[in-house]
């Protein structure tokens, strides 16, 4: 059983949902295991259910959102600095209009 | 579970669909005769009269089209036509074809009418009559495969995705296996679902369709100028765009895709179907749609009953015609915002629901609302509508599998 305060969204994903925020120190359950948060993670915000390595994708809602651009440990903070779309011709959009 | 609910009661309509409601809509074909049709409905305050219309001058074949739809819809029983006189709104046609559907229809011209109060007089007295008519007519048992519903996300935040649009999303489940067709829509916040969705087609081609769609919506809004990802996405814990778009993906379910439709054109039969709501050839009038309620109006135009509404932010809009469901994603907008919301999904954030049972309780609600239960936009009075000008070509044949 999964710590309440971390949603799954879909059995396939490997990212759970933090359902409120959970502050840096604190211990959260993942799978059966315990691990300690290195950093607070915000309302929404999304942790590693299990081990990502490098290039793997990222499925949140039963789908892949991204791609990992390295390993990720469970319990991990996942996020921006470990995660980029695979859909760069989007950002690009964004990018040359600023 | 279903087979031992009472059965939905609807209105059943001399070209053979059934409604929910039963409206009187009064529809102003320009803007100047807008105040009249004010006045008219104003006169109902409480009563199922709507009012609707299209401000322009001057043509558009989708306006026309959205018009007679909106005119024909199911929950309509009769329509009241509202002309200045001088506008290019094709009046007759429309006519015709709410005659043609067994309505009963009237215009009045403004200009020939001897003006404003005369006009509004003559409106009421017609409204009047249409709802003695209308009073203790005879329901008819409905079943929940007869059903259109649509669903649409506004006033979105972080929580949208993780609550509002996955229960919604399983309540579409739930109503396409009983048989109803549900629609979903937003081609542009569908960007990088395309793949995903193409898959869930029934056939290759059209999912090649659904990838041209959001392709299509790509263009536009890069012409437009928008950028597809804002900070305050990032600040949301939304990391990527196929990850925002995939909040507002959820709630089409995980049924197949049967088809891709485009404002007004009605599925034609149950299962689960993608509006594609961004106009046809070069960027002409604008935004695709000015604000939510011109999404709801497609909706509506392509025959839904009702309209499921993810919030996360708090939208309290309704409609005119078909009642919208407000589904709150965040707990912290229901606290605030409780008397405009019909589902309170944010509670699994809290862990006081799962998900299964916040879709199921949409699911129960949808078949209530469809059995005349009042929801809170509509308790409220609201009657939100707008149509303005947009261009689209046909559907082609691979659109609609048989």
């Amino acid at each position: 059983m999964n710590d309440p305060r971390l949603l799954l969204l879909s059995d396939r994903d490997n990212v759970l949902i933090a359902c409120r925020r959970i502050d840096a120190g604190e211990k959260i359950v993942i799978g059966r295991k315990p691990h300690v948060l290195a950093k607070t993670i915000e309302l929404g915000h999304k942790l590693a259910r299990c081990s990502i390595g490098a290039g793997e994708k990222v499925v949140k809602y039963g789908v892949p959102i991204g791609s990992a651009t390295r390993a990720i440990e469970p319990g991990e903070h996942v996020h921006i600095h470990n995660l980029k779309s695979d859909y760069i011709r989007t950002h690009l959009i964004a990018d040359t209009a600023s | 579970m279903t087979g031992e609910r009472a059965p939905i009661l609807g209105y059943l309509r001399p070209d053979g669909r059934k409604g929910i409601r039963n409206i009187v809509v009064v529809a102003y074909l320009v803007e100047c005769a807008h105040h009249v049709g004010r006045e008219i409905v104003s006169h109902f305050r409480g009563k199922d009269v709507h009012l609707i219309g299209f401000p322009g001058c001057f043509p558009n074949p989708y306006a026309q089209r959205m018009m007679e739809r909106l005119c024909t819809h199911p929950n309509v029983a009769a329509a009241l036509l509202l002309s200045l006189g001088c506008e290019s709104f094709n009046k007759f046609s429309l006519s015709r074809i709410v005659e043609t559907s067994g309505r009963p229809v009237a215009t009045l011209t403004i200009q020939e009418n001897g003006g404003t109060l005369s006009t509004i007089t003559d409106g009421i007295d017609w409204v009047a009559q249409r709802l003695e008519e209308l009073d203790g007519v005879t329901r008819v048992p409905m079943d929940p495969s007869e059903l259109i519903i649509g669903t649409i996300c506004g006033g979105s935040d972080g929580t949208s995705g993780m609550t509002g649009n996955p229960a919604a999303g399983l309540a579409f489940d739930r109503l396409v296996e009983a048989g109803a067709a549900c629609i979903f829509e937003e081609t542009g916040e569908l960007i990088g679902c395309e793949e995903i969705m193409a898959s869930r087609a029934v056939t290759l081609e059209l999912g090649d369709e659904l990838r041209a769609s959001v392709a299509k919506a790509a263009r536009y809004y890069a012409t437009l100028g928008y950028g597809s990802f804002a900070p305050g996405n990032a600040d949301g814990g939304l990391s990527t765009i196929e990850e925002k778009s995939m909040g507002a993906y959820a709630k089409s379910g995980s049924s197949p895709i049967s088809g891709l439709i485009k404002p007004g054109d009605i599925p034609p039969r149950g299962g689960l179907y993608l509006m594609d709501v961004v106009p046809d050839g070069d960027v002409r009038f604008g935004f695709p749609n000015v604000s939510d309620n011109a999404e709801i109006v497609e909706l509506i135009a392509t025959g839904c009953h009702l309209t499921l509404f993810v919030t996360g932010r708090g939208s309290v809009s309704g409609s005119a015609i078909a009642p919208v469901i407000k589904i709150c994603a965040n707990p912290e907008t229901y606290r605030r915002l409780s008397g405009d919301m019909d589902v309170d999904a944010g509670r699994i954030l809290e862990g006081r629901a799962k998900l299964s049972e916040v879709g199921d309780e949409i699911f129960d609600l949808v078949l209530s609302v469809a059995n005349g239960q009042a929801t809170k936009s509509e308790l409220l009075g609201h009657r939100e509508f707008i149509l303005t000008y947009k261009t689209f070509d046909p559907i082609g044949p691979a659109c609609l599998p048989g």
